[in-house]
């Protein structure tokens, strides 16, 4: 399929992935094509947006441009890290929740309970006894995710186990490790795929909210959700402190969710869910 | 019946039980003293043993652990390290606003979502269809309070419609109790109204291709009726699962939307906490949260067998 | 029976196709027939011929986007129903005209009860409350017999039989006293005993009510039991029609032959034949344009004519017409 006709097929892919790379670009290239993020310049204070201030400057006249490229990265980190890490611990506790029945209902149990927490207020619980800092975040917004996972992995290891392949491999010797990884392993690659996705824009959200909430990355380092926390008694004198960060952030959420409903259709997988 | 709703209230035990092992953890496993992290930076000794005196942190752990779970059983969630009140108390003094803006958000998405949703699967593959997926997939994507100020800034700043935060108790009469309330159910809405149409759409699809759809229409059935009558009826176990899953992200919304709009509910509370570090408050609304999520989706799982005549048997 | 009789349907040169992504699909190409008031009308054919998808057209039930019947009409009460709008065409489905699926398992809806789901077609086209469409409801089960109606008539489908639940569709279908029943595949997934009660029962009722039936079979042996008339279909075309038993003394067509020696019981009349019978090769696409005979490449009488050129349907004595060349042939051997 040439890349001209994939992009007609599946349009949404296509215009998710270029936005997440124009994003990421910048996000990479940020000391280059943004100025300091964090220089306070008292006279230029809440200035709309100007040749100077692309997006105009905030309470202590710092830079919205300059601290919407550099707070990128850490919405990006976040997305990928919570979703590289809730993936792959969750397929590990998944495929030995579906394989060995001896250990499932215990695990089960522990994931329905799991589950129950509220994502932010268990990041909340977690971020407010430890210092601040992004691993503690990611490590809080990877717990509530991970029954989820394990769930869909459970769900496949379930349904693939029933069938006459693995019977077979069964009868002809495999031992239970060899069965998993050479035979149930490749049936989850697919919905998780989608489920990462799914987990990166929730992960780029919840980020968000925590930074917004105080009870995220520290407030000195920029990011979006602490860039509007900080400007939250400003909405009415200037908007753009919010809108600026937050359209980027909807963007951002948005082209991840894009990418990841095309890719659910395009790999037809039912099993994935936002929820 | 009564003996099955007894035995799914019991089976909320063991849920409830990991929910109190996890929230147990967490403060134990905390790297670091957690007395000394909760006490700040420049506290005196004195100071981080009264705290860990108050958190009993002194005790050996096993003890904890049975005080906890014993006072969780009498509904004791312990006392506020700022207010020194009972953390019950208090999140109950703080309950209102929050039940309030939980039940207007969720009367209005529940029944608006399943609109949207049917609408979209009746017009499957048209404009309508595409419009409410589009605004679906925005609903996922545009954060709680990126909407809240955006309709801070339309409604209340420019167009003065509506007020800008606040909460109004209903003793204070209906009308001015909804006015306060319009716009925090509108933001914390999208994302539910969003799922629900999804999931709405995805089942009505499914469902409008099955045999017995024909059979309605063979039988002049006209459009209104078939969707509503026969269709949804048939895609309402599904949709009642994401009703009551969803109920995870209304509590992470909840608390995000009660500091836009400045309501002095439970969420409210706890993001006070977070930079009081009032450990035992964060705690107890963790409990209450998770057992309200536990609570929903119970009832959701005994609302199965009024919906689907096939599981009663 | 046919004789003099006005026909209450009348389906002329009809054409339906399918629309899907590798093309068009001609499911009926060019049928015409009629059905008289009180008779059973049989229509024959391997799946895939088009005899359901005929069905379909007539109650305008194609699969919406998809199928749409382009030419020809199909006459019922003085009127083309393929020009009807979607009201008017609602006021005849389920009222004038009802249909009876293949499917008992998958046709009722599981969260109605069978008692709302026979009253609703009442309330819809006879104007009646709730209470008297309920009571006629538990009267129609108790006229399909199904023991206990009174209080059956609240239970759901699913605790009902397979049987039991297509007596449930007869009974709904035949709630507002039709005139026309289309039956498609009505016994094709019952048990075989449980197929002959429930022949029996729709032919009690259809002269109770006076209904004449479309019967959509590919079982000849359906056929011989319960119809007047019977056309056999092939590649969405009319390639014979005849009244049963002329059709069964003196079959024409290659294809009705061939059909005839798949049957696995002796019907009276058929060919003798040691052996079961099934005819070589495959149905031709449809959606290729066809030239000549479309069961001339299955066809162990087919000659050059035959791919070359289309037969017409030609009479072969009273009420008997076919479309095959070698017709006079074969009726003479």
């Amino acid at each position: 399929m040439t890349l001209r006709r994939f992009g007609r097929r599946n349009p949404t892919i296509v215009i998710g992935a270029l936005l997440l790379l124009l994003v990421t670009a910048a996000a990479i290239a940020a000391p280059l094509i943004a100025g300091d993020p964090l220089l306070i310049t008292p006279v230029d204070r809440l200035l709309p947006p100007s040749e100077k201030y692309w997006l105009g400057t905030d309470h202590l006249g710092r830079d919205v441009y300059a601290r919407a490229v550099f707070g990128a990265r850490i919405s990006l980190l976040v997305g990928v890290a919570v979703a590289a890490v809730s993936v792959v611990v969750g397929l590990g506790i998944g495929l030995a929740a579906g394989y060995w029945r001896q250990v499932d209902a215990v695990v089960m149990r522990f994931m329905d309970g799991m589950m129950a927490i509220p994502a932010i207020l268990l990041a909340i619980a977690l971020v407010s006894l430890n210092r601040a800092s992004v691993f503690i975040v990611v490590v809080a917004i990877s717990l509530p995710e991970i029954p989820r996972v394990v769930r869909l992995v459970r769900s496949v290891v379930l349904t693939v186990r029933e069938m006459p392949y693995i019977e077979a491999a069964v009868s002809g010797g495999s031992r239970g490790r060899k069965i998993v990884i050479r035979h149930i392993l490749p049936s989850t690659v697919a919905p998780l795929i989608v489920q990462a996705t799914y987990i990166a824009a929730s992960a780029i959200l919840i980020e968000a909210g925590l930074s917004f909430l105080g009870a995220g990355v520290p407030p000195e380092i920029p990011t979006w959700g602490n860039m509007i926390a900080s400007s939250r008694l400003f909405v009415a004198r200037a908007p753009w402190t919010i809108f600026a960060p937050g359209t980027l952030l909807a963007l951002v959420v948005l082209a991840v969710n894009l990418v990841g409903d095309g890719l659910r259709d395009l790999l037809d997988v039912r099993l994935a869910r936002r929820m | 019946m009564i003996g099955t709703i007894v035995r799914r209230l019991l089976s909320m035990l063991p849920v409830m039980g990991v929910v109190a092992v996890c929230v147990f953890l967490l403060l134990h496993l905390a790297p670091g003293d957690p007395a000394a992290i909760i006490a700040g930076e420049n506290v005196s000794p004195e100071n981080i043993a009264r705290i860990r005196a108050q958190l009993g942190l002194d005790q050996p752990v096993w003890r904890q652990f049975l005080v906890w779970v014993g006072s969780l059983l009498t509904g004791d969630l312990g006392q506020s390290m700022f207010w020194g009140d009972s953390v019950t108390s208090l999140i109950g003094q703080r309950a209102e606003p929050t039940i309030s803006l939980a039940f207007t958000t969720v009367m209005v998405a529940v029944f608006l979502a399943i609109g949207l949703g049917v609408l979209a699967a009746a017009c499957a593959g048209t404009l309508v269809d595409r419009l409410v997926m589009g605004f679906a997939v925005m609903g996922f994507s545009v954060p709680v309070f990126v909407v809240g100020y955006l309709l801070i800034f339309v409604f209340a700043i420019n167009l003065k419609w509506l007020p800008v935060q606040g909460y109004t108790p209903i003793s204070e009469g209906v009308a001015p109790w909804l006015r306060n309330l319009v716009l925090p159910s509108i933001a914390l809405g999208m994302a539910y109204v969003a799922l629900i149409a999804r999931i709405t759409r995805t089942t009505m699809l499914d469902v409008l291709a099955e045999d017995y759809m024909r059979t309605a229409k063979a039988k002049g059935v006209a459009m209104r009726p078939m969707l509503f009558r026969h269709a949804l009826k048939n895609a309402a176990v599904p949709i009642a699962t994401v009703v009551g899953n969803g109920v995870a992200l209304l509590i992470g919304g909840v608390v995000i939307t009660e500091t836009v709009f400045n309501i002095p509910g439970v969420g409210r509370l706890v993001v006070d906490a977070i930079a009081r570090r009032d450990y035992p408050i964060i705690q107890g609304v963790i409990m209450v949260f998770s057992g309200v999520y536990v609570l929903v989706n119970l009832l959701v799982d005994l609302s199965y067998t009024f919906l689907d005549p096939r599981i009663r048997d | 029976m046919r004789a003099g009789a006005e026909p209450i349907l009348s389906v002329e040169d009809l054409h339906t196709h399918f629309f899907t992504q590798d093309g068009v699909t001609r499911a009926v190409d060019g049928v015409s027939f009629t059905v008289a008031a009180g008779e059973t009308l049989g229509i024959v054919g391997e799946s895939g011929c088009g005899k359901s998808v005929t069905a379909l057209s007539i109650m305008r039930l194609l699969p919406p986007g998809l199928g749409r019947s382009v030419g020809g009409s199909v006459r019922f009460g003085g009127r083309d129903l393929l020009t009807l709008d979607e009201a008017e065409m609602r006021r005849i489905r389920g009222d004038r005209i009802a249909m009876v699926f293949q499917e008992p398992m998958t046709s009722l809806n599981p969260v109605l009860t069978v008692g709302e789901q026979i009253a609703e077609a009442v309330m819809i086209h006879q104007g009646k409350s709730r209470h008297d469409a309920w009571a006629r409801a538990e009267e129609m089960l108790t006229l399909v017999r199904i023991p206990d109606a009174a209080r059956r008539v609240g239970d759901y489908p699913h605790q009902f039989s397979g049987g039991m639940r297509q007596r449930v569709m007869i009974a709904m279908a035949l709630s507002c006293h039709p005139q026309l029943l289309i039956a498609d595949e009505p016994t094709t997934a019952l048990d075989v005993t449980i197929q002959a009660q429930i022949l029996k029962l729709m032919l009690e009722l259809k002269g109770r009510i006076g209904a004449a039936i479309l019967m959509i079979t590919h079982d000849l042996g359906v056929v011989a039991e319960t119809c007047q008339r019977v056309i056999v279909m092939y590649a969405g075309r009319k390639v014979e029609e005849a009244s049963v038993l002329d059709l069964f003394d003196r079959p024409l067509h290659p294809y009705t032959r061939g059909l005839m020696a798949s049957i696995p019981r002796r019907r009276p009349g058929a060919p003798r034949t040691r052996r079961l019978q099934e005819i070589p090769g495959m149905v031709p696409s449809l959606r290729e344009p066809l030239s000549g005979c479309p069961f001339a490449p299955r066809c162990p009488l087919a000659t050059a004519r035959c791919t070359a050129e289309a037969p017409p349907l030609e009479q072969h004595g009273a009420g008997h017409v076919v479309a095959c060349w070698e017709a006079g042939r074969i009726g003479v051997s």
